[in-house]
């Protein structure tokens, strides 16, 4: 049944005909996605799973992992929004990529990313969870070093993968540690039997949650894994929408969300949790707000709103945070294709202080980012998807006990988030026009534009005015009534959900102080200190270069001829130096090997003597 | 001798039906085998070959394949195919004798995979060794003399370590039983003393280890792959580590268990220091088959790991990775020789933006870079995956930092990758890309790393008899305990020790059978200790009869043995004791069952014994608080005797460690609080008396 999904969408290339099969590969798996949902609707299994085994892939022992696919609700929304979203993006790239190089290459790896982020959500056992997760790993990797020419490319898709990898080797260690405590690696097994074996707040389940989350954190661009994000911008736009912004980031999430179970055991590493999301998503803002490159503020809010995500796990409420997934997968997904239209008809131009004015040139480009910016700011109340499902967030915080030091941090970051937003907006469409834009629409990029808007604009009221006895809303679908979850409809006309918006407003309207009227200076003039500090990230970077990559670079090339074999290359020459030592001493006179004989003899008798001496 | 043209190309067509057929035959073997089920019991041979040799010194051409050496055959002929394809256009000169080479080291290999006579085995293993050589010296590059020379020397000296210790090995049987043999099987039963043990395993360790090779004794490898001709870089990455390895595995460890048991810890941070040294070493060169040639020394490093962690996991893991580093490796050994030949030049400073006019050689080494960084869905992940889950329960701290060595994987993985077939190309190479039969063994390689990641059940399955057998080696001999059920059972064979009894639970009724305890002693050497435990038949609420309690055994080092006695289904009682598991001090346990006192799920008795160490981690339970009660109870290492680890585990009373006074090393059951039963926590005592 869903095995089809992961083994169509894996089917890859052939070199003509590229895009009707790159693109019709993922409309098929997206078909087979929501029939599948459809059917899951229709009958839903008593226990609300459905699985198949395919095959087992190894067995030694009790360790017996299989190649097994798990269909419950959390992983049906996950295959709904990675399937939709992926096929409008693939759509999109058919003609947006048209005239580059490896285009058939750039399918292939996107085919592989779509199978393997199925093969992610819908593995039954953790070890196949992680051959997924590996596989996103790998094809962002290829992805963002696509325009493999540039030096620059291959070194952020090298530090993407190495510092997703440091997470990863955490995450190992994590299910060896599962392995031998549980005996398990399947997930339901783990869920439960840690709850029998483990109480809560045992050192064996912090353990195991904390290498989890190791795992999470460089996988979704958390502190302090979260550098390898605004580099990865480096690759093409629609892989930036599908990997960066819609699918592979929030794979960390869904991770804690799969593992609930687990984390519920671990209440330090949950409020742990919670700080990292809250730190990661104001430190992430206040970055977004000093970028002058579109994508890279896009970036930065994708690590920003994975931060939200982050504190809603943390107090448990892992429905929030895949609702808050599935509408930042739309709305994110087309502020990227539509920065990436943007970019593409302005001759890749990445830096917004050159740009402007461009709502009349591309209008259809500026109403479509107007949607995913109101979507993202959360200005609209109920209205937009983003909006809907951030203040549902917000709303739990305010509901868990202590949540409102992390609620405070929600809404100031609600501010920041609006300021940077409408500075995009002001500074990319508004104003007086600085370039000239190329004037073209295609189809293909024109109807994921529109759709993806259409969501994120309507995603809120629609997820609202779906709600009735039947479908409680996505939240509770996906957690069950689970005490952390209230219903939606509550979250998003409470009195937070009121002050998100006052804050929302209070942001747009900073922004549009500073920057719809005035046109500050562009890149590189005037920059205080502090704006320095934020468009580096707060200076991660350099700190990471110092700690880890030049020790490490010094140590490599301190010993790059090899120690151990200078030592042993010591000890050759120590032979050879004896042995020239020795044949000089063949010289062949007669008179200095009697010498030789006459000087040995008279040693051999003075040690004589002496020892005799010795011992009367 | 110069070979004409045509001459050349027979020379080469005979090498290549020569490797095909023995392609052909291993697979053969292979399926041949499988579909008799299980490939062999453990220890058993699935096929053996006995002649005599040299019969008055007890010498015999005796080989024998069981699981494992069918793999390693497999993985020879399959490489030794590739080679002699590669070599194809490669080697122009002396053709005839090349391939005379190349046949013979192989021939010298798969005598190594296969010879279970000591002498026969040294024969091979020096077979190996000096054609290679010449391959080296003879076909090498600019620096091949020294190359070939720092090789056989190193190789020479481990060689001749392990020439001493299997001498030493044959006099020590002979004088014990007046029969000279270089049998595997025969030297196996020599009784040892443990320093005369450690010395003789330090002398295989050695050899192996240089051929392995393992951290320290490395530096022969760089030089000698780098300037090997391709055909001999792949053998040497593919099949000579492989032969260190084995060699491990079928020797080093079954003919001294208990000292390759002591040895454990130092030879895991060997390879813990080679996984990382070699890792970093790889990124640090600019000549791309130093590079490779570093990045053995740290998949050989996970090997080494496996194979002394002592458990079914990890050897198997460690097995996997021999294979599948043997084709990734080799694998990029071919693309460096390629890129070589076609650019004359090793130096990644001087190649770049490959990938532009040879993309399908750029996709292949891409696929092998993802296999040495340890994707999932490729072989090398399998192996790794195992060997780290493996070495786990046997050390954590090392497994961490091991894990460390897929971040420093992937570091110069990536960055071969980036150097040689990303960035800016300086001028475009006018470079052919693959060549048809470059592709398809290339192409091959992938496929088979592919089905090992996908599908790595099937080699799992015929090298898991051998790997239980390594990790339980000690455990046979005491599967010829006749019955325990009489006093005075002896024991044939070798090296057992002190003897437990477990009662276990009768799966219908719950209730804990009796348990008679008997004077059991031990024929042979070393001998022993034994002790009983009292046990409690639930229904009746007595004790039963306790035999003795401390029986001391005339002799030295007290050992261990437990054994499990069950129950015939159908009488309710205990037939005899056959032993069932015959567990000895320091073999390795993959878990132990805990048996249940009462079903309150508060009590249980925790039996420690040398070699075992409760992980207690506060306030968690090692074991499922839950019935049915057969929890596992793993991690086990040694602990010192007069403080046993103790586990702090919730609702229960610690369980106390201790060790008795008279003597020091016997291993000591501990009883949780019983208070019904004082007689057994006399058992107990703790050192200075009662609790």
């Amino acid at each position: 049944m869903a095995g089809f999904v992961a083994l169509v969408a894996g089917r890859a290339l052939s070199k003509r005909l590229v895009a009707w099969i790159g693109v019709g590969s993922v409309a098929a798996s997206m078909v087979v996605t929501l029939l599948v949902a459809a059917g899951y609707f229709a009958h839903r299994p008593p226990n609300g799973v459905y699985s198949q085994t395919l095959w087992t892939w190894i067995r030694i022992g009790d360790f017996a992992p299989v190649i097994g696919l798990h269909l419950d609700a959390l992983s049906l929304v996950m295959i709904v929004v990675v399937t939709v979203v992926a096929f409008l993006i693939h759509l999109f790239s058919s003609t947006h990529m048209e005239n580059e190089e490896g285009y058939g290459r750039f399918f292939a790896y996107m085919n592989l990313f779509v199978s393997s982020m199925l093969i992610l959500v819908l593995a039954d056992n953790l070890l196949l969870l992680y051959l997924g997760w590996e596989g996103v790993g790998l094809c962002s990797y290829l992805l963002i070093g696509f325009w493999y020419r540039i030096p620059a490319n291959g070194h952020a898709a090298m530090k993407a993968f190495i510092i997703t990898r440091v997470g990863d080797a955490a995450m190992a260690v994590g299910l060896f540690l599962i392995f031998w405590s549980l005996g398990t690696l399947d997930i339901s097994q783990i869920s439960q039997r840690a709850p029998q074996q483990w109480p809560a707040g045992c050192g064996l389940a912090v353990a195991a949650a904390a290498l989890l989350l190791g795992g999470a954190v460089g996988k979704s661009a958390q502190l302090p894994l979260q550098t390898w994000l605004p580099d990865a911008m480096a690759g093409p736009s629609p892989v930036s929408a599908l990997i960066h912004a819609a699918t592979m980031v929030t794979a960390g999430v869904y991770l804690i969300a799969r593992m609930n179970a687990l984390f519920a055991l671990a209440p330090v590493v949950q409020g742990v949790i919670v700080v990292i999301g809250a730190a990661t998503m104001l430190l992430a803002a206040f970055s977004a707000l000093a970028q002058h490159d579109i994508k890279r503020v896009l970036a930065y809010s994708t690590i920003s709103q994975i931060g939200y995500m982050f504190m809603a796990l943390g107090i448990g409420a892992w429905g929030a945070a895949i609702l808050h997934f599935a509408s930042h997968a739309f709305f994110k997904a087309l502020l990227f294709l539509a920065a990436g239209v943007v970019i593409q008809r302005l001759g890749d131009e990445h830096d917004m202080f050159r740009m402007g004015g461009l709502r009349k040139q591309l209008p259809l480009v500026f109403w479509t980012f107007l949607a995913g910016a109101l979507s993202l700011s959360a200005a609209l109340p109920i209205l937009t998807a983003g909006s809907y499902s951030k203040d549902t967030i917000l709303t739990l915080l305010h509901a868990v006990p202590g949540g409102k030091t992390a609620l405070a941090a929600g809404l100031l970051g609600v501010i920041v988030t609006s300021i940077y937003t409408f500075r995009m907006v002001f500074l990319t469409f508004f104003g007086p026009a600085k370039m000239q834009a190329e004037r073209t629409n295609r189809l293909p990029e024109s109807i994921p534009l529109v759709l993806l808007a259409l969501v994120a604009a309507f995603g809120g009221v629609a997820g609202l005015a779906g709600q009735n006895a039947n479908w409680p809303g996505l939240v509770q679908f996906v957690q069950g009534g689970s005490s952390v979850a209230p219903a939606a409809g509550e979250a998003a006309i409470s009195h937070v959900a009121l002050g998100a918006i006052a804050a929302s407003w209070l942001g747009l309207a900073i922004a549009a102080a500073l920057y719809l009227r005035r046109r500050p200076a562009p890149a590189g003039e005037t920059e205080s200190a502090l704006h320095r500090l934020l468009a580096a990230g707060w200076g991660f970077d350099a700190l990471y270069d110092r700690l880890f990559v030049r020790p490490w670079l010094w140590i490599a090339r301190v010993n790059r001829s090899d120690i151990v074999d200078s030592f042993y290359e010591a000890i050759g020459q120590a032979t050879v130096a004896l042995h020239g030592m020795m044949s000089g001493s063949q010289t062949g006179r007669t008179r200095q090997y009697a010498t030789g004989v006459a000087l040995g003899t008279i040693l051999f008798i003075a040690l004589m003597v002496l020892l005799r001496f010795w011992h009367s | 001798m110069p070979v004409s043209r045509r001459g050349a190309t027979a020379v080469r067509a005979l090498a290549l039906a020569a490797m095909a057929v023995e392609l052909v035959l291993a697979v053969g073997a292979w399926i041949y085998y499988g579909r008799l089920g299980a490939v062999g019991a453990p220890g058993a041979w699935l096929v053996e070959l006995n002649w005599p040799w040299i019969a008055p010194l007890g010498i015999r051409l005796h080989l024998a394949m069981d699981g494992l050496s069918l793999l390693m055959v497999l993985l020879t002929a399959f490489l030794g195919l590739s080679s002699v394809v590669v070599s194809w256009r490669e080697i122009t000169q002396r053709v005839g004798h090349f391939h005379l080479h190349l046949m013979l080291v192989l021939a010298g290999v798969v005598g190594v995979f296969l010879a279970v006579d000591l002498f026969a085995f040294y024969f091979f293993w020096e077979l190996m060794l000096i054609p290679m050589y010449f391959l080296i010296d003879l076909w090498g590059h600019e620096d091949r003399h020294r190359a070939a020379v720092k090789f056989f020397l190193f190789t020479q000296f481990g060689g001749l370590a392990m020439l001493l210790g299997i001498l030493a090995l044959y006099f020590a049987h002979a004088s014990q039983t007046g029969q000279y043999s270089f049998d595997l099987a025969d030297l196996a039963r020599t009784n040892l003393a443990p320093a005369a043990a450690m010395l003789m395993m330090l002398g295989f360790f050695l050899g192996f280890a240089v051929k392995l090779p393992a951290f320290g004794l490395h530096p022969w490898l760089p030089a000698a792959h780098t300037q090997a001709p391709t055909a001999g870089s792949v053998i040497l990455a593919g099949l000579l580590l492989k032969t260190g390895a084995y060699g491990l595995l079928r020797f080093a460890v079954p003919l001294f268990p208990e000292a390759a048991r002591q040895f454990a810890p130092v030879a895991m941070a060997l390879g813990v220091a080679g996984i990382l040294y070699g890792a970093v070493l790889a990124f640090a060169q600019s000549d791309l088959k130093r590079l490779v040639a570093y990045t053995s020394i740290s998949h050989l490093g996970f090997v080494l790991l496996g194979v002394y962690s002592f458990n079914v996991l990890a050897l198997q893991g460690a097995v996997m990775q021999m294979l599948c580093h043997g084709l990734s490796t080799g694998a990029l050994f071919i693309i460096a020789g390629l890129l070589q030949d076609r650019l004359g030049t090793r130096e990644m400073g001087r190649m770049g933006g490959l990938w532009a006019v040879a993309p399908k050689m750029g996709a292949a080494a891409m696929v092998f870079a993802m296999a040495s960084l340890g994707l999932p869905g490729l072989g090398n992940f399998i192996g790794e995956f195992l060997v780290l889950l493996g070495a786990f329960k046997v050390n954590v701290a090392l497994t961490a930092v091991a894990t460390a060595g897929l971040v420093a994987a992937t570091i110069y993985s990536l960055w071969l990758i980036q150097r040689v077939f990303f960035g800016p190309s300086a001028e475009p190479p006018a470079m052919e890309d693959l060549r048809p039969h470059e592709s398809l063994v290339l192409l091959a390689m992938v496929a088979v790393l592919l089905w090992l990641g996908l599908f790595p059940q099937a080699v799992l399955e015929t090298s898991r008899a051998a790997m239980e057998y390594v990790a339980g080696t000690q455990v046979t001999a005491t599967a010829e305990i006749p019955q325990l059920s009489t006093p005075g059972a002896r024991i044939k064979g070798a090296t057992p020790k002190f003897m437990e009894w477990t009662p276990t639970l009768s799966e219908s009724t719950g209730e804990i059978l009796q348990l008679r305890m008997l004077g059991v002693r031990i024929e042979g050497a070393t001998p022993k200790f034994m002790e009983s435990i009292p046990t409690k038949s639930e229904s009746t609420g007595e004790i039963l009869q306790l035999g003795v309690p401390r029986a001391r055994i005339e002799g030295a080092t007290p050992k261990f043995m437990e054994s499990t006695p069950t129950k015939s289904e159908s009488t309710e009682e205990i037939p005899q004791l056959s032993a069932l598991k015959a567990g000895i001090e320091g073999a390795p346990r993959e878990s132990r069952e805990l048996t249940p006192r009462s079903e309150e799920g508060s009590r249980f008795r925790l039996q420690l014994t040398s070699g075992t160490r409760l992980m207690s981690f506060d306030g968690c339970l090692p074991v499922p608080l839950s019935a049915p009660w057969r929890g596992r109870f793993d991690h086990v290492s040694r602990p010192e005797f007069p403080d046993v680890p103790v586990a702090r585990t919730a609702g229960v009373r610690p369980v106390c460690g201790l060790a008795r006074p008279e003597f020091p090393d016997v291993p000591v059951v501990c009883e949780l609080a019983r208070p019904e039963f004082p007689d057994v926590m006399a058992l107990a005592v703790p050192k200075g008396g009662r609790r």
